[in-house]
């Protein structure tokens, strides 16, 4: 990235050199959600609410009648549960794992998005957790995960990666929230209800800012953003080994691992632009949150958009120039049969029409890049489904192929996963700032429209144009 | 041709309760078979295997007699195998009914619908004939579905079947992903099961009843061939097709004739399904395309599976594959 190239500001210069009144607005504006509360954020709660109580309704009666209440059949033996898992494990992937690079590189211009980006991270995978146990025949015998685990199992290194990340990341994203703790008691503290006092005063762990509590926490937060990112890349490789430990003709591949992260990348990048914009309209961060993250994250889904082509022509390109058995069923398949729709939506309105709104000046913008990045999601939902149905359906014995089509009740559950998304970053907004108020103030200071990328502007000068608004 | 023929089941949803005359003849049939078993099972406890150890066995009775135990004559493990000679599996076209082993093995087992532990597939041949392939659960001795089970519920034995602990399994279903032959089944709901199943005792080597939400399969009835009996599916085989036995004694039987299974395999050109896979199946097959039954290998399309089971279990439900 363009960015690493950036020399970043000491960490070391305290005390604080920034205008007194431009911090004070960053913090009353940050802190503002976890003050104040609106009907309509009720009524958002509510709707919320609804919707995942529909799916838990759904899932009782799938409790009681059995998994035949889905599409999925012998044939087709994983469906829309696990594909949302993938899914959902996926957008976990960019969020700690772009924080931590860029942290490692001490890149600065994402420091008003990184809170955003290890929440997603966090919630993702706790949302993305549920889907293996939705999928269970025996939910009641989940113990015996633990009773009788074999090492050998590739769920049960799924099981110890994604326990692993959800724990590292939660520690990741806890450390540098402690000095926005601390702001919140000292500065909420006085006005906010008992509990709210409580909260704050426990989660601020007694900071203080002195010169060894600093100390500490910058080593803690070295440590952990070194871990995470192995930690990161290990979870979605195991997750692929689901797949490519079967002798299944689309699934036996080596490049799976990597192809696997690099989806996981692209697609998490895609999840954190979209939450960006939504965050800064809702919480008024419009003076933190700039076009220049945006082009900044672009760039990067742009980036990985490339690295998408890359592996899917070194996958299909291989499996189709030799034509072993089962190749020519899955080709047709994608090409012009049954899922054929889908795979050409993936490729033409998942990696190009991206990477061309991204390329072009004239379309990036906020709303164009945030654009891209829902198509770029919408299309990794779907090259999901097209691993798992289009791996699935190839026949291993002679029979004719099976068709799969989710019930209400898998739709029921995905849409009760986005609610359930939802509802805990939408809580979270009103128990945690939003965005990293000391880490901005010590490293990027009060200049909102300052271009801190230099990016080739492909014969456009906007550069330089300070656009704020979308 | 249409594909409903090509795989009969596929297509075979019907509700189990429509077929009351044909479920009394299979119960009737069982009582049959049962008081057969037992006939099998007496030689061994009057003469005890050993008596036999110094001569090849003459008769199948004599046969399965001296398999009718865990160990071997020279005390080491059973290894079971089957030999399945597709020269006489016409896909029960000759008798017209649906497949026999298949029938058999489902009233043995109370195997619920849509499972097919055993299953005729018809697989095209070069040319424009079929032939058809009785495929139970090959008993990989690699077998990648054991591999990846994260509870150890399904297992292989010293004896080399491949068993599923349905008390154990949490129904995850990466076995079903990662077996290569579709030989893998999941019970998506309670399935309709008979009185006599509902009221067994569940064990690993007779997995009755079934239980909802976990993986079912061919066990390779090692509990009927140390007891001294053919597997439902060989016994109900009207070519004698299948042959079952032990490669530790390699010796085997279709019940009427006793083969050495290492010449009989190498003698007609065995195969194993899909040897590529490095699977190592416990399954032989003997090339053919029905001929040795007189089936002309032109002649396409085999009746579907029926299961005779009426809806018993209190909310039970039927599936399709
Ligand atoms: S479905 Fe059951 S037998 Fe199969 S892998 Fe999962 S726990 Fe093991
Ligand atoms: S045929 Fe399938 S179920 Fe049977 S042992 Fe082999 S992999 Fe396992
Ligand atoms: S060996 Fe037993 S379980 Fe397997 S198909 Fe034959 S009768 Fe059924």
């Amino acid at each position: 990235m363009v960015a690493m190239r950036q020399p970043a500001r000491s960490t070391a210069h305290l005390p604080l050199e920034v205008p007194a009144e431009w911090r004070e607005g960053l913090e009353s504006n940050v802190l503002a959600p976890l003050a104040r509360t609106s009907w309509r954020y009720f009524a958002w709660i509510g709707f919320l609410a609804v919707v995942i109580a529909w799916a838990v309704v759904m899932y009782v009666h799938q409790l009681q009648t059995g998994l035949v209440v889905t599409g999925m059949r012998d044939r087709i033996s994983w469906g829309l549960y696990i594909i949302s898992f993938v899914f959902f494990i996926g957008i976990s992937h960019a969020g700690t794992l772009l924080s931590a690079i860029l942290r490692v590189v001490k890149a600065r211009w994402q420091l008003p998005v990184t809170r955003m980006a290890e929440f997603i991270t966090v919630v993702a995978l706790m949302v993305g957790g549920l889907f293996p146990l939705i999928d269970l025949g025996r939910p009641d015998r989940i113990l015996n995960m633990i009773w009788y685990g074999r090492w050998q199992s590739p769920l049960v290194w799924d099981f110890l990666a994604i326990t692993t990340y959800l724990t590292g990341s939660a520690i990741y994203l806890y450390l540098p929230l402690i000095p926005d703790f601390a702001l919140c008691r000292d500065r909420l503290g006085p006005t906010a209800p008992a509990w709210k006092r409580g909260f704050f005063n426990l989660a601020a762990a007694g900071w203080t800012g002195s010169a060894v509590q600093r100390r500490a926490l910058d080593r803690a937060m070295t440590i952990m953003m070194i871990v995470i990112i192995p930690v990161a890349v290990s979870v979605h490789t195991v997750v692929s080994w689901i797949f490519a430990m079967t002798l299944r003709e689309p699934f036996n591949s080596t490049v799976f691992g990597a192809y696997f992260v690099a989806g996981a990348i692209f697609s998490g990048v895609a999840a954190i632009i979209i939450l960006m914009a939504v965050l800064r309209r809702v919480l008024h961060l419009e003076e933190y949150i700039t076009i220049n993250q945006f082009k900044a994250l672009g760039f990067f889904l742009l980036a990985m958009s490339l690295v998408m082509v890359y592996f899917n022509a070194s996958e299909y390109i291989v499996t189709g120039y030799k034509m072993e058995a089962g190749a020519p069923f899955h080709f047709h398949d994608l090409l012009v049969g049954y899922l054929g729709p889908y795979f050409w939506f993936y490729l033409v309105g998942g990696l190009v029409v991206p990477a061309l709104i991204i390329t072009f000046p004239r379309t990036r913008t906020i709303k164009g890049i945030v654009f891209a990045a829902v198509l770029v999601l919408i299309a990794m939902w779907i090259e999901r489904y097209l691993i798992v149905v289009g791996g699935f359906r190839v026949p291993l014995m002679p029979y004719t192929a099976r068709h799969y089509g989710p019930s209400l009740t898998e739709w029921s559950m995905l849409a009760g996963a986005f609610a359930l998304f939802a509802l805990i970053i939408s809580v979270f907004a009103k128990i945690f700032p939003m965005v990293s108020v000391w880490e901005v103030v010590e490293h990027r200071g009060p200049e909102p429209g300052e271009e801190v990328l230099e990016f080739p502007s492909f014969g456009s000068t906007d550069a330089q144009a300070p656009e704020v608004a979308s | 041709m249409n594909s409903a023929e090509l795989d009969p089941d596929d297509s075979n949803t019907g509700p189990p309760g429509t077929v009351p005359a044909l479920a009394r003849g299979v119960q009737r049939r069982r009582i049959l078979r049962m008081a057969g078993s037992a006939l099998f099972a007496v030689p061994p406890l009057a003469f005890g295997a050993r008596a036999w150890l110094s001569r090849a066995p003459a008769s199948p009775l004599e046969a399965m007699a001296r398999m009718s135990s865990a160990q071997a004559a020279n005390g080491r493990l059973r290894r079971w195998s089957m030999v399945i000679d597709l020269r006489s599996c016409d896909g029960c076209q000759r008798v017209g009914k649906p497949p026999q082993c298949t029938a058999a093995c489902i009233e043995g087992h109370f195997a619920p619908q849509p499972m097919e532990w055993i299953q005729v597939y018809e697989q095209e041949l070069p040319g424009n004939g079929t032939r058809f392939v009785p495929a139970t659960c090959q008993q990989c001795q690699n077998p990648p579905c054991t591999n990846v089970c994260p509870v150890g519920a399904t297992f292989s034995t010293p004896e080399g079947p491949v068993l599923i602990d349905q008390e154990r399994c949490i129904g995850c279903r990466i076995c079903m992903a990662a077996c290569p032959y579709d030989r893998r089944f999941f019970n998506w709901a309670t399935p309709p099961q008979p009185v006599e199943a509902l009221g067994m005792k569940y064990e690993v080597e007779h997995q009755a009843p079934a239980i909802r939400g976990t993986v079912m399969k061919c066990d390779f009835c090692p509990d009927m061939a140390r007891a001294g009996t053919l597997p439902y599916c060989a016994q109900g085989c009207p070519n004698n097709a299948i042959y079952y036995g032990d490669l530790e004694e390699d010796v085997a039987t279709n019940g009427k004739a006793v083969i050495q299974i290492s010449r009989f395999l190498s003698q007609n050109s065995a195969f194993r399904l899909n040897e590529e896979y490095g699977t190592e199946p416990r399954v032989y097959y003997i090339p053919g395309a029905g001929e040795a039954v007189g089936r002309d290998s032109s002649k396409r399309g085999r009746l579907a599976t029926v299961w005779p089971w009426k809806k018993v279990a209190s909310g039970s439900r039927t599936w399709s594959r």
